[in-house]
């Protein structure tokens, strides 16, 4: 991958995450499901990259090892620090991470499980400020009381306990939760999928709100193609485990290089009676990360698919200026994207 | 350049029949210790043989209640309290003609309903995983729903069974019988639940959010498999989701409920193109589309779903509503009246008509 | 988007009642202990306990007689009946009872004194007793009026000693409910802590723990306890063999719980608020102590509930079969050891009547204790 212009605030080099298949009584691994496998991106200031794919893509996976929830197998996460430095989260150990976790937070899909139903309000949004020593208690309160404001909640709601609250309102909360240690990268890990419609807009709109105003930059996961034409800069495809694709979000839409990218666009259901989706017609099943096919893992799938396809991974090239994409035949196919109407 | 949809006339041409299901104020509500949860609370609606009815609408709105009563399976403490639910059928004492039963009052553990369930009316589930017995194989259940409702032996029920895995498009239908659930993947799996939902032939399909907990190629892959059979066998079907594009896709008839209510009932194309329920409006504007401009701000529906135990006075609708009228909205509740050919909405900014008790 | 903030928290037209103000406010034990309080059964029970455990505190209070003495010229006396009302009033009193030993049958005869009556009365002043260790007096419960008549009340009746049966079941009381709770507190530490650390740190400490798990879990119980009972030495005193007892059934019974613990410990760690924690940098024990034993402490206290009993069984069986505490020390299986014989299921039934204490005590710990589970879990784990 060439690099781009100024040092992005994050560049993934190479990062793969493989778990073991264990057998036995003495847990033999005798194989490992690929999970992320030999992905890299790049994310600039203030953008916001999607990241998208169907179950079992890996998307999940990077953005867990992207925030170090979970160690990557092996590769480079290179995060720029406040202070300009450039670090490689993967070869951190916990203790040099722990003084750069403010810096990097999450923003997760459920809003039953991503808040402790034991704590109250102030102490799940004040807890990040609290153990990183960032405030005293009495300074906890009054940031508390301005972060709930800030995601449109009372501050008199502090005392209460997330049982309380709708979901909307708890994915709310957690959102406050990442930003209360003034995070310069959020990872939302498809942060509306699990919420109504009408709700969806409102968080949509918030987010898309204190990017402004807190100059933050996002990873933004989705299986929702709608919402992330919505409100990325530029969006990732990945499938079982590798990248496909990645482009601005207009051109990855309305000219995509990429068969399964096209597939994906043409699958969504189009909220117009008048217009008919689902043109492209994909045989097969997502195949096991475990086992995945030779050669280009979409190659069963695909209707273009030549022999080079079965038997040889495409490399993931730039096609055209900030358009990457990985497929032998990409000069030579045309397809269709979603056109404006 | 994208296709136009063929089948929006088909809504319009099928309404002229008698309705194969009619269900005619619904009432269905939950005896909870903390109150009286109203899940549904007066609503009707018909479905035409052949027609692709889809209900829409967000958490609460009580649009799963709604189809689990007419196939009589809503949980303790839920009862129905009111309405009914007629379904017409051809004479079952052998004289030619059709008669009229209504599902409501029928015992819902009794002989009568049981015949109905999978046979005339079948349930396609939300969940594919959870809806196979894991220590059964396909092949087994399969049969079991075909035996249950027809007369026929073993070998005819799996033959019968290994068609219809073929004609939905399950690879290797004859292997497949003798495999469990858990080895499908979910694509699969759902293929196989409609498999089992259509071996009897029924008349009417009823789909709660069938593509909900699956992925998007996948989805356009169930619901391609769903138009067709559908037009093969003519049956009716009852499509439930949340996802207005699918809706858009599906249905040739749309209800959007809110609340336990129906706030509009109309052929889809004017559900889309010209709304006339606030709350109609509002959804359809605040979903991101692939073809809305992005990165500015959705128009939003104010405030969020109450709680089912604070359903607010009048108009479900009116504390959210832009247009609501004080004094009106807030006192009194709107019945489901005609504003067009085969558009009904309720809403007192069409007409002035109340819900009678 | 100024009145879209305002009015995301609540619907506009609506302020929050009052007692749904105080529903969002409550913590987890909160509701916990609303949930409890529906359920009369569980309730009721809770109360039966906490009369066992008033006995447990001070068994001197309710008894009135010393639990050791013997006198066989009062032995086998049936229970008495309390007749409430006597010539004069409200009097109550049981009767007075003379033996005589039928010279044919050799059985011990008890006919009654119809001259007199021993009245009772509540709070009375008995033989003198310390109140956990702390201050002295001598009110007991219910006693014979005239502290120094000769006839006593035996309500429960005497043994072929001639020992009062009510005091010595008050004192059995306290010795085997005592045993079950120590032996629970015990096991459920033991459990958590193992089962807490391999469910934490996975890997081989969890391979080992869990490979112990199963070597103690197929060890066949009943022969276990015989063997390290009978190894105690028979010249240790009753508070010894009682504490070596309530050992043996604690590193007995402390398996199960450190499975369910880690368990929920496997299921914790996936959980997104858990994430979250480490995400903010919060350390190994704050996320151990602060988010995941809250989680389930509710259900620790539930599975211990239902636990005490098997305790209580154990430890009865064990009594009653000589093998675990013994006379001169009480419990309920002592008690019942009396009631071995063919002699005594025909012609002392009353002897028997513990057995319906233990059946009370270990009804009402299940009840309590399924009650605390139901009522434990408001989000459904």
């Amino acid at each position: 991958m060439t690099s781009p212009s100024k040092t992005p605030l994050l560049e993934v080099r190479n990062l793969r995450k493989y778990f073991p298949i264990q057998k036995g009584f003495f847990k033999k691994t005798i194989g490992n499901v690929r999970a992320v496998d030999d992905v890299s991106l790049f994310v600039e200031d203030g953008e916001t990259l999607g990241l998208v794919g169907e179950s079992g893509c890996g998307k999940t996976t990077t953005s867990r090892c992207v925030v170090r929830a979970i160690a990557p197998s092996s590769g480079q996460m290179l995060f720029r620090t406040g202070e300009g430095q450039v670090v490689d989260l993967a070869s951190l150990d916990r203790a040099a991470l722990r003084p750069l976790r403010p810096q990097m937070q999450m923003i997760f899909q459920d809003p039953f499980g991503s808040l402790n139903p034991r704590m109250n309000l102030f102490e799940i949004v004040g807890e990040p400020l609290l153990v990183n020593g960032l405030a005293s208690r009495k300074q906890r309160t009054d940031q508390v009381a301005e972060l709930l404001q800030l995601v449109g909640m009372r501050p008199e709601y502090m005392q209460r306990f997330p049982h309380a609250f709708s979901g909307g309102q708890r994915q709310r909360i957690g959102i406050a939760r990442a930003l209360s240690v003034h995070p310069r990268l959020v990872v939302a890990d498809e942060p509306v999928s699990a919420l109504d419609v009408s709700v969806q807009a409102q968080i949509l709109n918030l987010l898309l709100d204190l990017q402004k105003r807190l100059n933050l930059t996002y990873i933004f996961v989705a299986h929702n193609l709608s919402v992330v034409k919505h409100i990325c800069d530029r969006v990732a495809v990945m499938y079982v485990g590798k990248l496909v694709e990645i482009a601005k979000t207009g051109e990855l839409f309305h000219q995509p290089r990429h068969p399964y990218t096209a597939a994906l666009m043409a699958a969504v259901p189009v909220a117009d009676p008048r217009v008919q989706s689902g043109n492209i017609e994909l045989k097969g099943e997502v195949p096991s990360p475990a086992n995945p096919p030779s050669g280009c893992y979409f190659h069963p799938r695909c209707t273009y698919a030549a022999e080079v396809c079965r038997t040889q991974p495409p490399d993931f090239r730039e096609i055209s200026p900030g358009h990457f994409v990985a497929c032998h035949l990409a000069e030579e196919i045309e397809l269709p994207g979603i056109s404006l109407t | 350049m994208p296709r136009i949809r063929t089948g929006i006339e088909e809504g319009r041409m099928n309404t002229h029949n008698a309705p194969l299901l009619s269900v005619r104020d619904l009432k269905t509500y939950f005896m909870m210790d903390e109150g009286v949860v109203k899940a549904v609370d007066g609503v009707s609606f018909d479905v035409h043989a052949g027609q692709i009815f889809g209900i829409v609408g967000e958490s609460g709105c009580g649009k799963s209640v709604t189809v689990k009563s007419v196939l009589r399976i809503v949980e303790a403490p839920g009862k129905i309290v009111q309405g009914q639910i007629l379904l017409r059928r051809s004479r079952q004492d052998g004289t030619s003609g059709e008669e009229e039963l209504d599902l409501a009052g029928l015992d819902a553990h009794g002989q009568e309903i049981r015949s109905i369930r999978g046979g005339h009316i079948a349930l396609i589930p939300q969940e594919p995983m959870t809806s196979f017995s894991p220590v059964h194989t396909i092949g087994d259940q399969i049969i079991e729903a075909i035996m249950l409702h027809q007369s026929i032996d073993r070998k005819a029920a799996r033959n019968l069974a290994r068609d219809m895995l073929k004609d939905v498009g399950v690879p290797m239908p004859e292997r497949r019988l003798d495999e469990y659930s858990w080895q499908l993947s979910g694509g699969l799996r759902q293929r196989a639940i409609i498999a089992m939902a259509l071996s009897c032939n029924p008349r009417l399909l009823i789909a709660d959010e069938p593509t909900t907990a699956v992925d998007v190629t996948t989805q356009a892959q169930v619901l391609r498999l769903l138009r067709q059979l559908q037009h093969e066998r003519n049956s009716a079907i009852i499509f439930i989701t949340h996802d207005l594009g699918v809706i858009a896709q599906m249905a040739s008839f749309v209800m959007v409920m809110y609340l336990g209510l129906v706030m509009e009932q109309g052929p889809v194309d004017d559900i889309f193109h010209a709304p006339k329920h606030p709350y109609t409006q509002a959804l359809l504007r605040s979903i991101p589309s692939v073809s809305s401009q992005p990165r500015v701000s959705l128009p939003t529906i104010s405030g969020s779903i109450p709680h089912p135990f604070n359903k607010p006075s009048g108009c479900p609708f009116h504390p959210r509503c832009i247009k609501r009228m004080p004094g009106r909205c807030d006192a009194r509740t709107p019945a489901l009246q005609a504003v067009g050919e085969e558009q009904r909405v309720s809403c007192f900014l069409y007409h002035d008509v109340e819900v009678s008790e | 988007m100024a009145d879209e903030i305002q009015d995301a928290s609540a619907p506009p037209s609506e302020l929050s009642s009052k007692g749904e103000e105080r529903v969002s406010v409550a913590s987890n034990w909160k509701l916990v202990w609303w949930r409890f309080r529906k359920n009369r059964l569980a309730v009721a029970s809770a109360i039966v306990l906490l009369m066992f455990y008033a006995v447990v505190l001070v068994p001197d209070f309710f008894s009135n007689q010393d639990p050791e003495a013997t006198d066989a010229a009062l032995a086998f006396i049936p229970m008495q009946r309390i007749s409430f009302f006597g010539k004069t009033g409200f009097n109550p009193s049981v009767p007075d009872v003379v033996g005589k030993r039928n010279t044919i049958t050799l059985k011990m005869e008890w006919a009654r004194n119809e001259t007199a009556r021993i009245p009772i009365a509540l709070f009375v002043r008995g033989y003198k007793y310390k109140v956990l260790d702390l201050f002295e007096t001598d009110i007991h419960l219910i006693d014979a009026k005239d502290p120094k008549s000769k006839g006593r009340p035996h309500f429960l009746g005497t043994d072929r000693l001639g020992r009062d049966q009510w005091s010595r079941m008050m004192f059995g009381t306290r010795t085997s409910m005592t045993v079950g709770l120590v032996a629970v507190v015990l096991s459920t530490i033991l459990g958590v802590l193992l089962g807490g650390i391999s469910g934490y740190f996975g890997g081989w400490l969890d391979m080992v723990i869990q490979r112990a798990i199963e070597l103690l879990q197929s060890l066949p119980t009943i022969p276990i306890w015989l063997m390290m009972t009978a190894a105690l030495p028979q010249d240790w005193r009753p508070d010894r063999v009682f504490l070596a007892i309530t050992i043996i059934l604690a590193l007995i019974g402390w398996t199960t719980l450190a499975r369910e613990i880690r368990g929920r410990f496997l299921s914790l760690r996936e959980e997104d608020f858990i994430v979250a924690a480490e995400l903010a940098g919060c350390s190994h024990l704050r996320i151990i102590l602060r988010h995941m034993v809250p989680s389930f402490t509710s259900h620790i206290i539930a599975a211990s509930t239902l636990a005490i009993p098997v305790m209580i069984i154990s430890e009865t069986s064990l009594s009653f079969l000589g093998l675990g505490i013994r006379p001169p020390a009480i419990s309920w299986g002592v008690l019942l050891q009396e009631a071995q014989n063919i002699q005594t299921v025909a012609l002392a039934p009353w002897l028997m009547f513990p057995g319906l204490v233990v059946i009370i005590a270990v009804l009402a710990f299940n009840l309590v204790g399924d009650g605390l589970r139901d009522a434990a879990d408001p989000y459904g784990h």
